[in-house]
């Protein structure tokens, strides 16, 4: 398992670094959008992961899927170091305020990414009556 | 951690130079990524597995890899901004260890969804802490894992800082 988790982490560092420089060639902002992109989006698949998981059936298979997945590719995939950097980076460059922002931003769109996960699987868990 | 290699040893040699293929279109840049990426995310697994954290406490574990992270990012990619272009081994190391390692080691997605599981009526103030405590530290690391290691070149080389114009 520990293999394939970390083929995930992998699999999610390569797409981190394609969909950073896909967004990095159309940002006309001097904000580093891409990884707070890849943040954002990677918080919402590890929330729909978790909620999905959490209250799973096969008590194996499940904690599998969820390492490889979530461990692994969403980990991967998703950055905290570059987050700071990036930060402190334009902090430097361009005023305290907008590193701030772009920290909060960030945060808080991560944040609700997460929550909003979480709450669609718990729907879909829900719904399929299987929670 | 070998060297990892000139990812520009086979350029694609055409009739026009000057069009350079996109780091994220060359397979060797990919694959340094993905195994910098494999191995960084298996070593956060590890120390993960290695303890359990409460369920309403603060995710130590996590807050740690992502503070250490932040600082040898903020060390590694002045260290390498300071030395020379982004080009031959230099982008190699800094695809390698930061974006791969690095970049796979700390996670935002577990710190969020943490975050998230610990807004609680029982646990908010875990939450709160928790949040801006992982974000104030890890951006404090990074900024002196950067001034550290402009430092450290400073004092090493004065004649290259003083050449290089700062």
């Amino acid at each position: 398992m520990m293999l394939l988790l970390a083929l995930g982490g992998g699999l999610g560092a390569v797409m981190r670094f394609v969909v950073d420089a896909a967004v990095a060639r159309r940002n006309r902002f001097r904000v580093p959008l891409g990884t707070m992109l890849v943040n954002v989006t990677g918080s919402l698949v590890l929330g729909v992961v978790t909620g999905l998981l959490t209250a799973g059936t096969a008590e194996s298979t499940d904690a599998t899927v969820r390492a490889v997945l979530g461990t692994g590719f969403c980990g991967g995939y998703t950055t905290f170091s570059t987050a700071s950097v990036e930060t402190v980076r334009l902090w430097l460059a361009e005023g305290r305020g907008t590193g701030v922002r772009y920290a909060a931003a960030t945060l808080v769109g991560s944040l609700a990414a997460a929550t909003v996960g979480l709450a669609v699987a718990h729907l879909a868990l829900t719904t399929t009556g299987a929670a | 951690m070998g060297v990892t290699g000139e990812p520009d040893r086979t350029p694609t040699r055409t009739d026009h130079p000057p069009r350079r293929r996109a780091p994220h279109r060359h397979p060797g840049l990919l694959a340094l990524i993905f195994v910098g990426g494999a191995l960084g995310t298996a070593a956060r697994a590890a120390l993960e597995t290695a303890s359990h954290a409460a369920p309403a406490g603060i995710p130590w574990v996590t807050l740690a890899i992502n503070v250490v992270g932040s600082l040898l990012l903020g060390v590694l990619l002045e260290l390498l901004a300071r030395t020379g272009p982004d080009t031959g081994w230099r982008r190699g190391a800094r695809l390698t260890l930061g974006t791969g390692v690095l970049g796979g080691f700390t996670t935002y997605s577990t710190f969020a969804v943490e975050t998230v599981q610990r807004m609680t009526p029982d646990a908010f103030v875990i939450g709160l802490a928790y949040a801006f405590g992982s974000i104030v530290l890890g951006v404090a690391a990074a900024a002196l894992g950067l001034t550290g290691a402009r430092r450290l070149i400073a004092h090493r080389s004065p004649r290259r800082g003083s050449e290089a114009g700062r």
